[in-house]
């Protein structure tokens, strides 16, 4: 199963609602709820920081039996630095992303800490894309 | 506890979910950054926060938090509320400050998550 939403930047009213319309999803699926969070989890930072620090960009998630693939790719303006930003505690949010309750440079480690494979590609005024993949031991039903 | 008993402890106003009041919360967790909420593996938990917008409510759907205690009189919007409505999401409010709210919900044994 293949599911693909846009993300706005900039724009936390409705930042979350991709990753909620996902966890409605993998629910159905009846993957355990443990499964689900850490992957709700995982992709909840990750559309947290496309709308906080990126130009906009895409979510694009492949769901079978044996595990959950989430691809979410921005626009830009990249990552300069990717092994200080996977530092906890190190943060480039605005003031405006610290009011919302995220900024404080956990994101990238909690988005770390949930998945089994993480593949960060990005740069300086380059698009970052991350793959996130994560293994359903159990196995989730055929979609 | 009893949700109703959070309640009547912080001296609270329920503004959502005031049929959910009878159910047990074994955990609290008291924070204004919500990456360190969905770092929580348990269930079962009070989340205690000063931090009154969409994205609190957001956090709490993702980590399955279903109830939330905002202190020092923190007035969810009307946008919050329906969204909390629809993930089941009880809401509360407290005119006390985040320090006796967790004070008195440890003393009255709401246990700490670490």
């Amino acid at each position: 199963m293949h599911v693909s939403y846009e993300v706005r930047a900039g724009d936390f009213s409705i930042a979350g609602k991709v990753s909620s319309t996902v966890k409605g999803i993998l629910k159905q699926l009846n993957l355990t709820p443990a499964h689900v969070k850490r992957i709700i989890v995982a992709l909840y930072e990750a559309e947290v920081n496309v709308v906080a620090h990126s130009f906009g960009g895409k979510i694009d998630c492949d769901i079978d039996s044996e595990q959950v693939v989430i691809t979410v790719s921005d626009t830009g303006p990249g990552i300069a630095d990717l092994e200080l930003a996977m530092t906890e505690g190190w943060s480039t949010a605005t003031a405006e992303v610290r009011e919302m309750g995220f900024g404080a440079g956990m994101g990238l480690s909690n988005i770390r800490k949930n998945t089994d494979i993480l593949k960060i590609d990005t740069g300086k005024d380059k698009p970052t894309i991350i793959s996130m993949t994560f293994r359903l031991a159990e196995g989730a039903e055929h979609a | 506890m009893k949700l109703s008993d959070v309640v009547q402890i912080v001296n609270g106003t329920v503004l959502c979910g005031q049929e959910n009041l009878e159910r047990e919360v074994r955990l609290g967790f008291a924070s204004d950054l919500m990456s360190d909420v969905l770092t929580l593996l348990a269930d079962d938990i009070l989340l205690i926060t000063g931090l009154s917008n969409n994205q609190a409510i957001r956090t709490a759907e993702m980590s399955d938090i279903l109830q939330i205690l905002f202190v020092r009189n923190k007035r969810p919007t009307k946008t919050m509320l329906d969204l909390a409505h629809e993930h089941g999401i009880t809401v509360i409010t407290t005119p006390y400050s985040m320090f006796r709210s967790s004070g008195l919900l440890f003393k009255n044994g709401l246990d700490p998550v670490y």
